[in-house]
């Protein structure tokens, strides 16, 4: 494909809007979901299903007024919720959805992903800080210990996969899933690996994936019941949806790396569709998971969250790196 | 540097642009440094530095390595500047840097070692002939691994032992007693 001014532009607007358009819809699942869960029934007045109540809550926050507390620091204020969303919708640049549907593959598309989610967790920090409120700062602390403790795991195990495909680009660790449903990453034995841990390595992906969007049961950034509402308390009007979108993209973002690094990305179990399906397919049932997780699993503590991480998941994927290595020698 | 780029390109040919990028990267860095020197509140220092190492990394990402490029936005960014900011945060938040003389260089004599330094870097910069160098691979990861463990084992050894001083350094840090 020629790189012309016309195809950047087409692929960024499709990259903003995709992310913000399964933002704004997520969100509609997501309390239609918890609606479900609770035996109620959830947004469901406006349009058929309720569908029309994402751009209407659009509509409301962005009528509303910005307020910046006094005292705050005015453009780091500003500048978190963009900070947010921003490092996802760059994250979306290298993602393949298909053979085709890629804005640019880069042969570091592994590190490019969790580059700049890295990135987000600054956004957490300038959020928290600069609205100069204590519960706003401590929840940020919060969050960002979780980040950072949760990133390690998540980037060992990682390793384990692309120690298995041998390189850091997406569309071939996709291609080497390829096959049949037993090639997947996931199920060992069977695929390139022959790793019998490698539901393991998928359980802590997974997991770390829910701590590192701070999602429940590991939203202790967001816990209303002792901090107000989180690092974002004091934001109002579209900073806060920002925030909320943010979220939401992160996701997303986590759900195709899952699918991408152990379920095969695109690959189809039995044919039928072509392979994007399959991939919408996979990543709406892994986000259709977390939701299903919030809803029904309590908040941890932070300690029983900053233990799991420290104690449990990082030697369990180190043990899992130097068995991962040594079956690559042996075999 | 080779002969097509001492000449000034058109603005609107790939060099042109190229050179646009170039130039907004390299202002975006210095901006995030000035910001990160001056600021007097400590986290918006903290930002200027975020901001600074983006910069870097989007130098790297423009001479054609994109692993350097990444590794500078998830070390740098990811691991250090939220490490500094965590260290600050422990402080109350309306601490102030402080920003007045603090050593017998202050005022005059720094100017002039200022002085002295800019001049003798601008007369390196001018007078060396720089040699175009030779896109030598692809900048893949396998390769960078490569040539660090054989052509360059010494500088990988040499960077380790600078770790181990940090982590010993850190130690003795924690572990003094006052």
């Amino acid at each position: 494909m020629r790189l012309t001014l016309f195809n950047v532009v087409v692929a960024v607007i499709i990259a903003i809007a995709f992310a913000a358009v399964n933002a704004a819809y997520l969100v509609w699942a997501e309390r239609r979901g918890a609606a479900r869960i609770q035996r109620r029934p959830g947004p469901n007045i406006n349009g058929p299903f309720g569908l029309l109540q994402p751009p209407l809550d659009g509509i409301k926050l962005m009528a509303k007024q910005l307020t910046i507390p006094g005292g705050a620091d005015k453009i780091l204020f500003i500048a978190a919720p963009v900070l947010a969303m921003f490092p996802a919708i760059m994250s979306f640049v290298t993602i393949p959805f298909s053979e085709n549907i890629v804005a640019k593959n880069m042969n570091v598309g592994v590190l490019m992903i969790f580059a700049f989610a890295a990135l987000g967790s600054t956004s957490l920090l300038f959020a928290g800080w600069s609205s100069r409120n204590k519960y706003a700062m401590m929840a940020s602390i919060r969050a960002v210990s979780q980040t950072v403790a949760y990133e390690i795991p998540m980037l060992i195990t990682t390793i384990t996969v692309v120690m298995i495909a041998g390189s850091m680009d997406l569309m071939e660790i996709v291609h080497q899933q390829s096959g049949s449903i037993l090639s997947w990453n996931i199920f060992p034995l069977f695929g390139r690996s022959h790793n019998i841990l490698m539901p393991m390595s998928f359980l802590i992906f997974f997991t770390c994936t829910l701590a590192e969007t701070n999602r429940a049961p590991f939203d202790l950034g967001e816990a209303e019941s002792e901090l107000v509402a989180g690092f974002h308390t004091e934001y109002g009007s579209m900073g806060f949806g920002l925030f909320f979108m943010g979220e939401y993209a992160n996701i997303v973002i986590g759900s195709c790396m899952t699918t991408i690094l152990f379920l095969g990305g695109w690959g189809c179990p039995f044919g039928l569709f072509p392979g994007v399906w399959w991939f919408i397919i996979k990543l709406y049932l892994l986000i259709a998971t977390f939701i299903w997780i919030r809803w029904t699993f309590p908040r941890t503590t932070i300690y029983g969250l900053l233990n799991l991480s420290w104690k449990i998941l990082i030697p369990l994927s180190l043990f899992n790196l130097l068995f991962t290595a040594g079956l690559l020698k042996v075999f | 540097m080779n002969q097509s780029m001492l000449t000034h390109p058109n603005l609107f040919t790939v060099e042109g642009m190229a050179g646009v990028v170039f130039l907004i990267l390299i202002f975006v860095t210095l901006t995030g440094g000035f910001i990160a020197c001056t600021s007097r509140r400590v986290v918006r220092a903290i930002a200027g530095l975020i901001v600074c190492f983006v910069g870097v990394a989007g130098l790297y990402f423009f001479l054609n390595s994109p692993f350097v490029s990444m590794m500078q936005l998830l070390i740098y960014v990811g691991a250090i500047a939220v490490a500094i900011s965590f260290a600050v945060m422990l402080a109350a938040p309306e601490e102030k840097k402080k920003l007045g003389p603090t050593g017998p260089l202050e005022g005059p004599l720094a100017f002039g070692s200022a002085a002295l330094l800019a001049g003798g870097f601008s007369v390196l910069v001018l007078k060396t002939k720089w040699p175009a160098m030779a896109k030598t691979n692809d900048g893949s990861i396998k390769e960078i691994g490569i040539r660090l463990l054989t052509e360059h084992s010494m500088v990988f050894e040499l960077i380790s032992i600078v770790l181990l001083i940090a982590i010993l350094g850190a130690l003795v840090l924690a572990r003094r007693e006052d």
